[in-house]
């Protein structure tokens, strides 16, 4: 009972919290989901590690008004990031361009972890002992 | 002899990494966002002065000569120890001072420029903040150095310092002078 009284205030409390959010009122389910999906993928420029979506601050609150009211006016997702990269640059969006600017960051990880396997795979083969060899390299005490 | 010196080169190098990492982080302010709006015509734009909803100034009415975009609020902290600054050299710098009241409360933002000063030519009210988006504003304070051609010249984020003032902004609008107005 008291579990049950709980779980329905916690549903009350987010609803609230929704609420709070966003009191942005949708025409319907597909421009709500659209809306969400735009607002996941942009940074909000006030506190870096939060998505548009998520954050309550004030920049947030009327970039948000901002994006539904472009939406509205009939602009598609590429004309809205184009517009809001062209005033915050590319920081604004979580999944930047691929261009040289920001090759290292897209490609980075991936020449590092080749590096790594050309490395590791290099020492292995100078170093590997022949199958068997190990007990005895011990006992002779040479580990080179 | 080289495998067994290349895991400490290794170390060292990742070493170098991050202490060049910690001495970027305490020289630069990394959670700044560089305006992709500068050397580009800022938007036009048209704002109410404050406290006269009435009387509405068109930013076209400012081409023909530099002038400088100061956004503040009176929630802003740092905005108190800038007003000092803007009110003593700011008006020394010979371009027009324009206040850009960002996200405010009229009444708050007219005793906050009565208790500190309003070091400013004239003030517009973006209370809504929707015209700082199209200018790419996303906080306070914020300069703009626009040029007699609407051209943003320079950005400045943060806290206004003489220094700044000294090094930054009083080079670029010496050399605007040199510039036809046209």
């Amino acid at each position: 009972m008291i579990a049950r009284l709980f779980a329905g205030l916690l549903l009350v409390l987010m609803a609230f919290a929704a609420q709070a959010i966003d009191p942005i009122q949708f025409k319907d389910a597909a421009e709500e989901a659209r809306f969400q999906a735009l607002a996941k993928e942009l940074r909000c420029l006030v506190c870096q590690n939060e998505s548009l979506a998520d954050s309550t601050a004030g920049l947030a609150q009327d970039l948000r008004r901002d994006l539904i009211e472009q939406m509205r006016s009939g602009a598609d997702d590429q004309q809205i990031k184009a517009y809001l990269t062209d005033r915050y640059g590319d920081f604004i969006l979580y999944k930047p361009p691929v261009k040289p600017t920001t090759w290292l960051l897209w490609f980075g990880p991936a020449a590092m972890f080749a590096v790594a396997l050309f490395v590791l795979i290099r020492i292995v083969r100078r170093n590997g002992p022949v199958a068997g060899d190990d007990a005895a390299d011990i006992a002779s005490g040479d580990w080179e | 002899m080289n495998s067994r010196i290349l895991p400490f080169v290794g170390f060292l190098v990742l070493f170098a990494l991050l202490g060049a990492g910690l001495v970027y982080v305490r020289d630069h302010n990394t959670s700044e966002v560089p305006s992709p709006l500068v050397g580009k015509p800022a938007p036009a734009f048209s704002l109410p002065v404050l406290n006269e909803p009435e009387r509405v100034v068109d930013s076209r009415s400012f081409l023909g000569k530099p002038y400088l975009l100061h956004v503040f609020a009176s929630w802003c902290y740092v905005c108190r120890e800038e007003n000092a600054v803007l009110m003593t050299e700011g008006r020394q710098m010979g371009v027009p001072l324009i206040g850009f009241d960002y996200k405010d409360e009229p009444s708050d933002a007219t005793s906050w420029l009565k208790q500190f000063g309003n070091p400013y030519d004239v003030v517009l009210a973006d209370l809504e903040g929707d015209v700082a988006i199209d200018l790419g504003v996303y906080g306070a304070p914020e300069l703009f150095l626009i040029d007699a051609k609407g051209v943003i010249r320079y950005k400045h984020i943060g806290a206004l310092t003489s220094d700044v003032v000294r090094t930054k902004l009083m080079p670029i609008i010496k050399t605007m002078e040199q510039e036809p107005s046209k």
